[in-house]
């Protein structure tokens, strides 16, 4: 693979070189990621080494993606899914085994991204960036400890009619189920009947259910509002009050990860870009670019200083790990649509 | 004369309805205006203003992917909204002018498109093209939006000719030995408003369509729709506000260019 | 029986639209109508063994215990809601609609295309961004709510956003285009000398009003109607933004089943009830109005 790819970038490059630059790239790389999410100089850096041309397709949701893939309709090479949805995409047998561990610069992956319940061994995937899905303080409004869920459940009265939940049930009802110690992918209609009653009770409260996070924070509209952490570094910047919590009952965490789609036409260049993609310093460009880390070893010496200093980007070693949370069973994923129709009622 | 045309006025200018007309177009127009405004705004945020800038635009001026979606968007909407115009046309023909049996089912049938949750049709037309083997691309999406854009054109001309009085069309008919030039001559200029009308509303809904487009476009076929939603994972920032501009200066552009083509071709 | 005079050349002008429909449209939902009928698989998509699960979910509920069934308003709330949400601002844009449309219709001719062009220009703008900016606008902090306390007609905010009164509007939003364009079509080039005949005969603005000028409006009210009232009960947009994502309509249950929830048959039977519906009220209407003699079809 190594020498291969190596002696194939040696005679491109030197053929490139030889010929006028417009012409025509040897091959082609078709990505499927969602919007304003693969950094452009990361695409024009690879273009040029590989002389490839890359073409990018974006999608609105994991359902998509995956419906489309289920048809058997794709011309993808490259895809980006999350953690559960890696989880689907490899018990389905939709993604090519393409043994990401053997890779050379599989080196550079975090230890901790290595063993990931996911794809254990990584012969599927490999790391492209993560972030974790907490919420975000107003600490002008805020008085007092605030690193609890208590604040969104059990609001004190300034925050009460400020607060905004993502529009995401799964994120809803999970972060329900932390404050109320009991665990996620519930099954137990018990359980889930406590859960919805806290909801209802704190839906007095709530003032909207929107996953754009960023404006009600900015504009005070909102107080507290549950966020990923990528909006809530935006905020920040704008509005310096605001304050991304870790919460000491826990929080989820996510990875989005790159993977070849079963019957991508052109696997050799997908292998190449996930490969190209492990290395730190072009890590680095995804964090710079789309503001969420990589789980690269050593990308952080090519990370614009500020975003490596963020507290949104590195929690700090006093909270807890994030929680990643598989895909539930059929049986809690019905009673968590009941609960969340019953909840919008 | 005169005196005629002052009472014609009086009935056509209803007490209100010119009042309502413009508080209509204000109220459509408020976010365009809102919107465009924080196209030019120098922070991240569509709703906090930082400062004027046209780093936005200059964004969307260097970001191919949006462009290529645009154009995308442009090109299915303009062949979708035609061919779906002229079905729809020939439908309406049919059903409104012709004693036929059946003539309920044709409704709706033709309305059939209409009444289906398009997150049902997006999933329904994504399998049915995969099973029968409809290589995903622009064309699917092109196929896919014709047939959602039907209804849109087909009410509006059904509309014009069910309100307009078939005796005339008749005496065409009387007056002109061929049938193809009573239509052409007298039929379809009656029918004008109608066509306007339908393919309008058949290309705005073509337009603004996301998730048919999402689910059957190929590697390529991106629409703008769809590069937006996918742009809400990673938060919307005056790019989008910026985009969004530039069509409607490109629409007002071509609004401006018709109407000084329609002055030159009448004097 | 022999066939009506018009059959061959109706079929010849139906056939292309008919055509490309039934096979691109109803083959299609047909097959999600089967998946209704089916086992919804882990990951989505179906596993093909019969079930009838789906439809009983609508009315009932199945303990999970003991599998009984209890009956459950849950669904057909949301039904109702999204009917009124729609019937309201099908309402709305026919109160707005008929003026702007007259108004319109009686303008010179060069004007009328200008106006229509006015009137759809906005939509270049994607719906999604549209929504927000409305939101944004109607919001406690936005431009209009700092408006009124600026010149002090209002002590606080008003709740102009977050309810079911901004979902109306943003329906009404969505779709006033799509009534008032019909509506055109019906009017436009109307005769007014017979407005004028019958203002002559009933001496009574109003009467000429409704016996001349509603006979014109009737097929164009109809058409607007259906454009704003079917695809508004499918809305999902308004009331995910401007409802601030506190209740649902059909739409935004639809989605949930294709997608968080992964249960393609529940979300398949929920579109087909809905479109089952829909196909009575129409025949339903047409076969009413031509007993009436009134011609809808």
């Amino acid at each position: 693979m190594t020498v291969k790819t190596l002696s194939r970038t040696a005679i491109l490059a030197l053929g490139t070189a030889i010929l006028a630059p417009t012409a025509h790239a040897e091959g082609d790389l078709y990505i499927y990621s969602w919007g304003e999410y693969t950094p452009p100089d990361l695409v024009d850096k690879f273009e040029a080494e590989f002389d490839v041309d890359i073409h990018i397709d974006t999608y609105d949701s994991m359902e998509t993606m995956v419906a489309k893939l289920r048809a058997g309709a794709g011309g993808y090479d490259i895809i980006v899914p999350g953690d559960g949805t890696m989880q689907i995409l490899i018990a389905e047998d939709m993604v090519e085994k393409i043994n990401v561990f053997a890779m050379p610069n599989f080196a550079h992956v975090d230890e901790r991204w290595r063993e990931v319940y996911w794809d254990p061994k990584r012969e599927y995937s490999a790391p492209w960036a993560w972030g974790s899905t907490a919420f975000v303080v107003d600490t002008d409004v805020v008085q007092g400890e605030y690193d609890t869920l208590a604040v969104l459940f059990d609001p004190a009265d300034a925050v009460k009619g400020k607060i905004n939940m993502l529009r995401d049930l799964n994120d809803v009802i999970n972060m329900a189920l932390r404050y109320l110690d009991l665990p996620r992918c519930n099954d137990n209609p018990e359980d889930m009947k406590k859960v919805l009653a806290l909801l209802q009770t704190q839906k007095e409260w709530v003032k909207s259910f929107d996953s754009e996070t960023k404006e009600p924070l900015v504009s005070g509209e909102a107080a507290v509002s549950m966020s990923w952490n990528g909006y809530a570094m935006r905020a920040r910047d704008e509005k310096p009050s605001l304050t991304y919590v870790y919460p000491k009952e826990g929080f989820t965490g996510w990875m989005d990860n790159l993977a070849v789609p079963k019957g991508a036409q052109n696997i050799e260049n997908a292998k190449a870009f996930i490969n190209f993609v492990m290395a730190p310093e072009n890590a680095a460009m995804i964090t710079n670019y789309a503001r969420y880390s990589n789980g690269i070893k050593g990308s952080d010496a090519f990370v614009d200083p500020d975003l490596a200093a963020a507290p949104e980007m590195t929690p700090p070693a006093d909270v807890p790990a994030p929680e990643f949370i598989p895909v539930c069973s059929p049986e809690s994923i019905e009673l968590y649509d009941r609960i969340w129709t019953k909840l919008m009622n | 004369m005169a005196f005629l045309d002052r009472r014609n006025k009086d009935i056509r200018n209803l007490p209100g309805f010119g009042t309502t007309a413009g508080l209509a177009v204000l109220f459509l127009y408020a976010p365009i205006a809102f919107l465009a405004l924080y196209s030019f705004n120098a922070g991240w945020s569509i709703s906090q203003l930082e400062g004027f800038s046209l780093r936005w635009y200059k964004a969307v001026f260097a970001n191919e992917g949006i462009q290529n979606a645009a154009l995308n968007s442009l090109t299915v909407a303009i062949i979708a909204s035609s061919i779906a115009t002229v079905l729809a046309t020939a439908a309406a023909m049919a059903t409104v002018r012709l004693r036929f049996r059946g003539k309920e089912v044709a409704y709706g049938l033709i309305n059939f498109p209409l009444m289906v949750p398009e997150i049902v049709t997006a999933i329904a037309t994504l399998i049915f093209f995969a099973a029968i083997g409809f290589r995903l691309g622009l064309m699917t999406v092109i196929v896919a939006h014709i047939v959602f854009c039907i209804p849109f054109a087909y009410l509006p001309i059904r509309a014009r000719l069910a309100s307009m009085d078939a005796g005339l069309e008749q005496a065409a008919r009387d007056l002109f030995a061929r049938p193809f030039v009573a239509f052409r001559r007298i039929t379809l200029p009656i029918l004008m408003p109608g066509i306007v009308s339908g393919w309008l509303l058949a290309f705005i809904i073509s337009l603004d369509d996301f998730i048919i487009s999402a689910m059957v476009a190929g590697p390529g076929a991106t629409t703008l729709p769809v590069h937006i939603y996918s742009m809400l994972r990673l938060g919307i920032t005056p790019e989008v506000n910026a985009v969004s501009s530039l069509m409607i200066l490109a629409s007002t552009l071509l609004v401006l260019i018709s109407a000084v083509l329609s002055r030159k071709t009448k004097t | 029986m022999k066939a009506p005079p018009d059959t061959g050349l109706a079929a010849l002008l139906l056939s292309p639209a008919l055509l490309i429909i039934a096979v691109f449209m109803v083959v299609p939902i047909g097959i999600t109508t089967l998946y209704s009928f089916l086992e919804p698989a882990r990951f989505g998509g179906v596993i093909w063994e019969y079930s009838p699960e789906a439809y009983i979910r609508l009315l009932f509920e199945r303990d999970i215990f003991d599998d009984t069934l209890s009956f459950s308003t849950d669904y057909l709330r949301i039904f109702l809601r999204s009917l009124m949400q729609a019937g309201v601002a099908t309402l709305l844009c026919l109160i707005i609609g008929i003026p702007t449309a007259w108004f319109i219709a009686t303008r010179p001719d060069r004007q009328k295309t200008l106006w229509l062009m006015l009137v759809t220009v906005p939509y270049w703008v994607n719906l999604l961004v549209r929504t927000i900016a409305m939101l944004l606008i109607l919001r406690d902090e936005g431009p209009v709510n700092e408006t009124l306390q600026l010149i002090g007609l209002t002590a606080g905010p008003l709740p102009l956003s977050y309810n079911n009164f901004a979902v109306g509007l943003g329906l009404v939003y969505s779709f006033l285009p799509f009534m008032i364009l019909p509506l055109y079509a019906a009017i436009e080039r109307f005769d007014f000398s017979l407005l004028e005949a019958a203002y002559d005969l009933h001496a009574n603005r109003w009467k000429a009003f409704v016996g001349v000028v509603l006979p014109i409006l009737r097929p164009g009210v109809v058409a607007g109607s259906l454009l704003v009232f079917i695809p508004g009960i499918g809305a999902f947009l308004a009331p995910d933004i401007l409802g601030g994502g506190k209740t649902m309509m059909i739409g935004n249950l639809i989605g949930q089943q294709f997608q968080g929830s992964r249960n393609w048959p529940f979300g398949a039977a929920l579109s087909t009830v809905l479109l089952s519906l829909t196909l009575i009220a129409l025949f339903w209407s047409a076969r009413r109005a031509a007993k009436s003699g009134a011609q809808v079809l």
